[in-house]
Parts: structure tokens; C-alpha cells; sequence
């Protein structure tokens, strides 16, 4: 493992990814103010460095004087909270539906592939708008949202995987020995995909974050007062002209994490090619 | 031959992808215990259809149309799918073509090896693993017990060929299918491979089908031979005949146009046409007796 952490891509993404899980955790031990703790008297305080800056406030405040930084911490939990299962179940719905669309192929493979192609025909954010709104908003109908919505990306790829992965002569071997389907699917054929899957995990993760951002930001995540680095983004819009890092603070937080995923994913995809594939 | 561990019988096989001829017409072959079954003939001859019919894993898009496969006298065509797995799981083994495809990159050998033993004999981990390490010997693999613990991109192609046998053989199969076990290595390692299967198969008495383009293959191990072309076999005999006097004029072709190394003066002589177009003629005159035949037992 230390040689894995020789890929750049690899440590950076998931030193970023690790420092947003601790931030998430220890938020509030971590955050230097309340992030609801409103204070009208230090409203837009700019942040550190700048003309009229109050060093307690490293990032300055918003229009209601709220502590910019610790929203952000704050606002990791709830991209965390939303990014780790809505990957998790959008992975597992798609790695299932990859795998035996792959393998069996046939009707269930036309079906799969067919379902995908129309799902993929919806313009995704809209259509996340438009489960969040049946649901109702909140965290759970955003995991929910985002994994009916991505669950396709996986089904994609693993698909392709399984189909490469079936050709294989080892597959031939295990069916002559007389494994059945499933045995062969579940412990011959998806260990071998799990690279590709671990790599989708990381981007999707990302996906997740700016999915919930932009729910966020058209006020359908959580309650609209809950620190959302989406709802920061909305709200620091309107003073954009005012008080310019209270939209380009939550911005640079999302653009890091998601950057930082990618290139999670990417690393993993990576390392852990040439020894499975070599 | 009633001694016959496997005899294909008139084996005919169609494809529904393919246009024209069926992928095998009237194939007919015995393998006895301790023999080595050569099925010779260029791409596309329909050499590894007859290994795959046999382990009852031809693709989807082909059927058998006729024709009959017995393993010991057991019947394998009109068998039901769970008893054939089991039949064919427990005692033929398939030593595969590539063996950087035929090992699960990401299981090691030990799995691997025993996967069969712990199905179809209920062996527990710890026989599975001595006989798994005894067959790793007999393949005169140095040091088992580290290749037991190896991932297959840790081995060299020689050695994981050398896997592959160990692992077909630790059932004690009756018949083993190899379909082209040396093409993928180079010269050197193909003559310890070879000997390795005639020397496993000699001793545990086990049949064995051979399917190969190399004619330099069956000399060296196969002790009959079938001349496949188009699907349809041309010469069937001892393999010492036929390499010595071959009777069909493909065979005396094909022999001409191998390389030897005795005789590296006479150079290689391409297929004649004529000879190709004799072996279409015949074909086609073949095709008509046998449609005749069928004609007549489906009116008679």
C-alpha cells in the first residue's frame, strides 16, 4: 500500500477527502463560531487580510453576520452525509443491474441497456428538482434523488466490465468446472470489476456534491437556515457586489472537494489497474 | 471401440449467426483412456466447437442438429443440464488456450486450485490444499508453497500454463480437453508443456482431445489424429501414418507447407489451389450424401 500513496493523485484526493471527513465529524469542535450564531453589528466582515477584517472571523461574515468558515465546516457534514450513501446506493443499484446485464445478456441486457438510454435522456438536475419536489425536501430525498438519477453511470460501465471480464478464459474454466452463474458473477467476475467500480465511487461522490449544491441552492436540501455550502452559494449571490467571499468561500469548497474526488477516483483507477489487469 | 472413453458420434453442429455450411458435418471421433486425440486443422475448421460440444458449452448462437456424445457410456446429449454439470464438473477438465486470461487475476492460486476439489469432492481446505501442493509438484513447479500464495501476474506464462494443468488435473479427470495449451508460449517452453500433459495424462490414465494448427504439436504427443476442414473430418488415423503417408491430398498439402527442422532445405510450399478446390468439390459431394442419407431416413 505505502507505494500507492506515491501517485500524487492518489494522496492528494484522499488527504482532501480525509481532511473533509475529520472537518465533518469534529465540526463542531473544529468551528470557531456557531454557524447559526447570527451578529448584525459584524455583518459582511471581510476575511483575513483585508481593510476592516476582524482576525476572529479568518473568512469574514455573511449579511447576518454569521461566521463564514464555520459554515463551511458545518456545511462538509451535509455534503458528506449526502455524497457517501447517495454514491453507496446509486453504486450498488447500478453494479447490479452492470453485472447481470454483462453476464446474462440477452433479454435482461436489452432491458438494462434500454433503461439506461432512456434515463439518460432526462436532464439530470431537473429531474433531481423534480424527485426532490415529490418527495419533499430534505436529506434523505436528496440521496434518494441523486441515486435514482446517477445509478446509470455504474450500470454503464460495469456493464462493459462484465461483458470484458465473461470473455475471459477463466470464466470458461470456472463455468467447465460447473460453478453456477451466480457464483461465477459474484466471486469470479466482481472482484475483477471492483477497480472500475472503487474509481466511480470517488467520481460519483463529487457528482453528489454538486448535485446537492445546486438542490441547495434552489432552496430543496435541507432547511434553508442549516449551513449548505449550495444555500451559502445561494444566499452569497445576492450580495455578491457586497461581500464577494460569502459566495466564492462555499465556490472554492466544492470546487477543491470535487477536484479532489476526481482525482481519487482517477489514482485508484490507476494503481490498482496493473495488478489486477497485468 | 467399445473401450471408448469418449466417442462423438456423426456430431453436427449449426450456427444461427452464420451463413452458408454448418460449423461441423458428421464429426465423428473416440478418445480411449490414456490416448492423446489430436484434432488438427486451420482457423475456423471447427476444432474448438468439437472440444466446446463436448463440455456441453457451445455459444448460445450454435445447436447441435445430430449426433451423439458419450462419456463412459453415459449419454451427455439427452442429459439433463444439473446431472451433465455434474458429470462433466467432476470429470473433464479444460486446460485453456491463453493462461493470461484462463487464472482469475485476482484470486490467488490457492483458491483457484481448490475451488473443485472443495465442490465436487467436499474436500475440506486443508486436503483440498495438500493435494492442490502434490499437483504442483508433479508439474515440477519450484517452491509450491510460494506459488500457492501468488496472485497469477506474479507468474511467468510457463508457469502459469504449468497452473493451468495442475489445476486440470487435480480431479482425477477422466478426459482432459485442450484446446491449443501452447500457443501462447514460445518454442522452448512448448516442448516442456507438451511432455508435462503426455507425461500426467500416460500416468493417471487419462483421455485427452488435443486441439491444435500444428502439426509439429501432434507429432509430438497426439496418438491419433483427426483432419478437420470446413467442419468436417478428412483423415482419421494413427498420427504415425498419418504425418508418414498421409492419404488425403489436404493432408499431403498441409504437410508440405509445415516447417521442419530436418529439413530445412525443402522450404514451405504454400496449399496448392487445385488442392483447395478438390477439397471444396468433395466437400460438396459429401454434403450431398449425407442430405441423401438424411432424405431417405426421414421419408423411409
Amino acid at each position: 500500500m505505502p507505494a500507492m500513496l506515491r501517485d500524487w493523485r492518489l494522496a492528494a484526493g484522499g488527504g482532501v477527502l480525509l481532511g473533509l471527513i475529520v472537518l465533518a465529524v469534529f465540526a463542531p469542535w473544529i468551528a470557531p463560531h456557531d454557524p447559526l450564531d447570527q451578529d448584525l453589528m459584524a455583518a459582511t466582515l471581510p476575511p483575513a487580510g483585508f481593510a476592516g477584517a476582524d482576525p476572529a472571523h479568518w473568512l469574514g461574515t455573511d449579511d447576518l453576520g454569521r461566521d463564514v468558515l464555520s459554515r463551511l465546516i458545518y456545511g462538509a457534514r451535509v455534503a458528506l452525509m449526502v455524497a457517501v450513501p447517495a454514491a453507496a446506493a446509486a453504486a450498488l443499484v447500478g453494479t447490479l443491474l452492470g453485472l447481470v446485464a454483462g453476464y446474462f445478456g440477452g433479454w435482461v441486457d436489452v432491458i438494462v441497456s434500454r433503461l439506461v438510454e432512456i434515463w439518460m435522456a432526462f436532464p439530470a438536475v431537473l429531474l433531481a428538482i423534480l424527485i426532490v419536489a415529490i418527495l419533499g425536501s430534505g436529506v434523505v430525498s436528496v440521496i434518494i434523488a441523486i441515486a435514482i438519477i446517477d445509478w446509470t453511470r455504474f450500470a454503464r460501465v460495469i456493464r462493459a466490465d462484465t461483458m470484458a471480464q465473461s470473455e475471459a478464459d477463466y470464466v470458461t474454466a470456472a463455468r467447465t468446472l460447473g460453478f453456477g452463474r451466480w457464483t461465477i458473477l459474484l466471486s469470479e467476475i466482481l472482484p475483477n470489476v471492483l477497480p472500475g467500480l472503487l474509481a466511480l465511487i470517488a467520481l460519483e461522490m463529487g457528482i453528489a456534491i454538486v448535485v446537492e449544491a445546486i438542490l441547495s441552492f434552489v432552496g430543496l436540501s435541507v432547511s434553508s437556515d442549516a449551513a449548505t455550502w449550495g444555500g451559502m452559494i445561494a444566499s452569497g449571490r445576492q450580495i455578491i457586489y457586497q461581500a464577494w467571499w460569502v459566495f466564492a468561500a462555499p465556490l472554492a469548497a466544492v470546487f477543491i472537494s470535487v477536484l479532489a474526488l476526481n482525482q481519487l477516483g482517477d489514482g485508484l483507477r490507476r494503481a490498482l489497474d496493473p495488478i489486477m489487469r497485468q | 471401440m467399445t473401450d471408448a472413453l469418449l466417442a462423438v458420434r456423426s456430431l453436427s453442429v449449426v450456427s444461427s449467426r452464420r451463413e452458408g455450411g454448418p460449423i461441423l458435418r458428421a464429426v465423428s471421433l473416440t478418445v480411449a483412456p490414456g490416448e492423446v486425440h489430436g484434432v488438427v486443422g486451420e482457423s475456423g475448421a471447427g476444432k474448438s466447437t468439437v472440444g466446446r460440444a463436448v463440455l456441453g458449452m457451445l455459444p448460445r448462437t450454435m445447436q447441435v442438429t445430430a449426433g451423439a456424445i458419450s462419456l463412459s457410456g453415459t449419454e451427455l446429449l439427452t442429459l439433463d443440464a444439473a446431472r451433465r454439470r455434474r458429470l462433466l464438473g467432476a470429470h473433464v477438465a479444460l486446460i485453456p488456450q491463453d493462461p493470461l486470461s484462463a487464472l482469475n487475476p485476482s484470486r490467488r492460486i490457492e483458491a483457484q486450485l481448490t475451488d473443485g476439489m472443495r465442490m465436487w469432492q467436499g474436500a475440506s481446505a486443508r486436503e483440498a490444499r495438500r493435494r492442490a501442493l502434490a499437483m504442483l509438484e508433479e508439474v515440477q513447479m519450484h517452491d509450491p508453497e510460494r506459488v500457492m500464495r501468488c496472485y497469477p501476474h506474479e507468474l511467468s506464462g510457463g508457469m502459469r500454463q504449468r497452473v493451468l494443468i495442475a489445476a486440470a488435473f487435480m480431479l482425477r479427470p477422466k478426459l482432459v480437453i485442450a484446446d491449443e495449451p501452447t500457443t501462447a508460449l514460445d518454442v522452448t517452453v512448448q516442448r516442456q508443456v507438451l511432455r508435462l500433459i503426455r507425461d500426467l495424462q500416460t500416468r493417471h490414465r487419462t483421455g485427452a482431445i488435443l486441439i491444435t494448427h500444428d502439426l509439429g504439436v501432434v507429432a509430438q504427443i497426439c496418438d491419433d489424429v483427426s483432419l478437420l476442414y470446413a467442419g468436417r473430418v478428412l483423415e482419421q488415423r494413427r498420427t504415425a501414418e498419418l504425418l508418414g503417408e498421409p492419404q488425403h491430398p489436404y493432408a499431403r498439402a498441409l504437410l508440405r507447407a509445415t516447417p521442419r527442422y530436418d529439413r530445412p532445405d525443402q522450404g514451405l510450399q504454400p496449399i496448392p489451389d487445385a488442392v483447395m478446390a478438390a477439397c471444396r468439390s468433395e466437400i460438396a459431394h459429401v454434403d450431398q450424401q449425407l442430405d441423401q442419407q438424411f432424405d431417405r431416413a426421414s421419408h423411409g
